[in-house]
């Protein structure tokens, strides 16, 4: 097989490389026997730490399964926004998901100088073409569909969709979903907001799609848009810190198809440590610390009136 | 075929059947035969090599599920399809102002009185700008920056467009036709300028003046060879249009990376390629069959 390889590979030099570096990663590691990765060369499970994972240590789950062993790497956006992350700077524990992020870290064993961050973007990282970090956590949403490519922990935070806009502007009559339909409405291209309008909303007018929710919250600033649909944290964050007169106008509740957003912690695919951090979160639900840190972090980001479906 | 065939051949002319080729031809054929037997057998060759390269890697299966699935594209394809409308409509709202105040900049810039130097200063700074700076953030400063001047309030209705003064729909027509035109322009400036000079003389000394002279003279002359790179220009436009999508407006292209972001598979922006091929290849064949026609017409006498 490798004879092959590199015979045709002289024949175009510009592959030789990737192929050559694959051969070798899957020599160099051991492949357990459970794993069903589709391609071989992610990195595997040793037997021995498997049966850690059911005695709900997180810390033994994880022993030898980060990026470098010692320490663990966490990426989020770059930049990261309040209220999950204050000023910029996750290191410091200040704001949701970087405390979060940090509980995590403990529960498997890491603190301090052993907790390293890095920045990726969202595409990147849901696209499963990241290697950069152990996880990574900006507000992903769970779903099917990204589970092809990537894995997620189980969810630390389940977020409504919510609707956003100037308390005198157009949307400040909205009471049911359909009132929205006469309103030109955008949200975060690639978010579940987008989806929500596209198939629940189904608005009169063209939807806007932009780059990010600062571009959206640039063009309700401006007038172009109406509302913006969001999760209900990020709006109420809005609402209250970055565009003064907005307010949220209300929350989908489950019933009127806004199925709540849980976010997990996403991790390439079939990363051995799922498992660990899954078990980290479920150990931070059981001692309460998770409700905590959301109540802290989060507790002023959750309350909006309740629209309903019609 | 013998030696002494051959050389009976060359003595001899009745070797020559009428109706029958002759050896040259039949050696031609050979050789015909031989050379496509050879290009049939590379192909195969380089393109199979590269197929079996390509298949037989060890991330193949994942690039497959990734990039190819044929689930997701039969699921995305008409989705995404719905929105080449506002690819298609946008560029035929876009294209003819940029050709118009495209040329109406490459006259600025060609103008020859001294009183209408700013013109012409105007027309350098204004290409050197916008052909300058990346038509993305062309769209992304005019398109989220003047709307929020807030100079502008109510609705308009103009062409086919319709809604908002601070619409996107408005303003990022206007970001492309700003960008454009200063690529279009300088086409235009190359098309005046390749007239030879003695046309421009021959002109003026017959009594024309300057604007009857660029209108009857040289902008007829310039119009013809400014086609094929104007078509080209519009080709890209086509393309470019995409850009518009920074600007909140859902497209084809941002359709596609939508849906790539929700699931993670970048089979939608495969299906955009494929939707933009579509419309894109038969324009490049059109422009192909039209500058050989303007060829055919003018005959070899561009040269010299």
């Amino acid at each position: 097989m490798k004879r092959q390889i590199l015979a045709t590979a002289a024949m175009v030099g510009l592959l030789l490389a990737a192929c050559g570096d694959d051969e070798t990663t899957s020599s160099d590691t051991t492949v357990a026997a459970a794993e069903t990765t589709v391609a071989a060369t992610e990195t595997t499970v040793a037997p021995a730490d498997t049966t850690a994972a059911t005695g709900g240590d997180a810390a033994a789950c994880a022993d030898g399964k980060t990026l470098e062993a010692g320490s663990l790497t966490i990426a989020t956006g770059d930049p990261a926004f309040p209220p999950y992350v204050l000023d910029d700077a996750p290191e410091s524990g200040e704001g949701f998901e970087s405390a979060v992020a940090l509980a995590v870290a403990k529960e498997l064993g890491f603190e301090g100088d052993a907790v390293k961050w890095v920045r990726t973007s969202f595409d990147t990282a849901v696209a499963g073409s990241d290697s950069t970090n152990d996880f990574n956590l900006q507000q992903f949403t769970i779903n099917d569909e990204r589970k092809l490519v990537v894995s997620f922990s189980d969810p630390y935070y389940t977020a409504n969709q919510a609707v956003l806009g100037y308390v005198d502007g157009p949307g400040k009559d909205v009471t049911k979903l359909s009132d929205l339909k006469a309103l030109r409405l955008g949200a975060a291209a690639g978010t579940t907001s987008l989806q929500f309008i596209l198939d629940v909303i189904q608005p009169d007018a063209e939807p806007f799609a932009f780059n990010s929710n600062a571009d959206a919250k640039t063009a309700l600033d401006n007038k172009q848009i109406d509302a913006i649909i969001t999760d209900l944290p990020t709006g109420l964050y809005i609402s209250a810190v970055e565009i003064e007169g907005t307010k949220v106008f209300g929350q989908f509740p489950i019933d009127a198809g806004g199925a709540g957003d849980q976010w997990g912690l996403l991790l390439s695919k079939d990363n051995p440590l799922t498992e660990c951090t899954s078990l980290a979160i479920a150990n931070l639900t059981a001692s309460g610390e998770l409700a905590t840190i959301t109540e802290t972090w989060m507790g002023e980001w959750s309350e909006a009136p309740t629209l309903s479906k019609d | 075929m013998t030696n002494n065939d051959e050389g009976a051949g060359i003595v001899s002319a009745p070797s020559r059947v009428p109706g029958q080729p002759t050896r040259r031809e039949l050696w031609l054929r050979r050789q015909r035969r031989k050379a496509a037997i050879i290009a049939v057998v590379s192909t195969v060759a380089t393109f199979g090599g590269l197929a079996w390269l390509i298949t037989s890697s060890s991330g193949w299966p994942k690039v497959k599920t990734i990039f190819f699935n044929a689930e997701r594209f039969k699921e995305d394809f008409p989705e995404i399809l719905g929105y080449l409308w506002v690819d298609v409509k946008l560029f035929l709202q876009t294209a003819p102002f940029i050709l118009l105040w495209g040329l109406v900049i490459a006259l600025c810039r060609n103008t020859r009185n001294p009183v209408l130097f700013p013109l012409r200063a105007f027309a350098a700074v204004y290409t050197d700008f916008f052909r300058g700076v990346p038509i993305i953030l062309t769209i992304y400063l005019v398109g989220f920056g003047i709307p929020k001047l807030g100079l502008l309030e109510g609705d308009f209705h103009f062409l086919g467009f319709g809604g908002n003064w601070t619409s996107p729909y408005l303003w990022g027509p206007i970001a492309l036709v700003l960008a454009y035109s200063a690529y279009v322009a300088e086409v235009f400036r190359s098309g005046i300028e390749g007239v030879h000079e003695s046309q421009r003389a021959g002109a003026r000394s017959l009594g024309l003046s300057h604007t009857q002279t660029m209108r009857h003279v040289i902008i007829p002359q310039a119009a013809r060879r400014v086609v094929p790179p104007l078509m080209n220009d519009l080709l890209s436009l086509q393309k470019d249009v995409a850009l518009l999508s920074v600007l909140g407006i859902i497209e084809v292209f941002r359709r596609a990376t939508s849906i790539k972001d929700l699931t993670g598979n970048f089979t939608p922006l495969v299906a955009a390629a494929v939707i933009f091929l579509a419309l894109t290849i038969p324009e490049t064949r059109l422009v192909d069959w039209y500058t050989n026609r303007q060829r055919r017409r003018t005959g070899g006498s561009q040269v010299g």
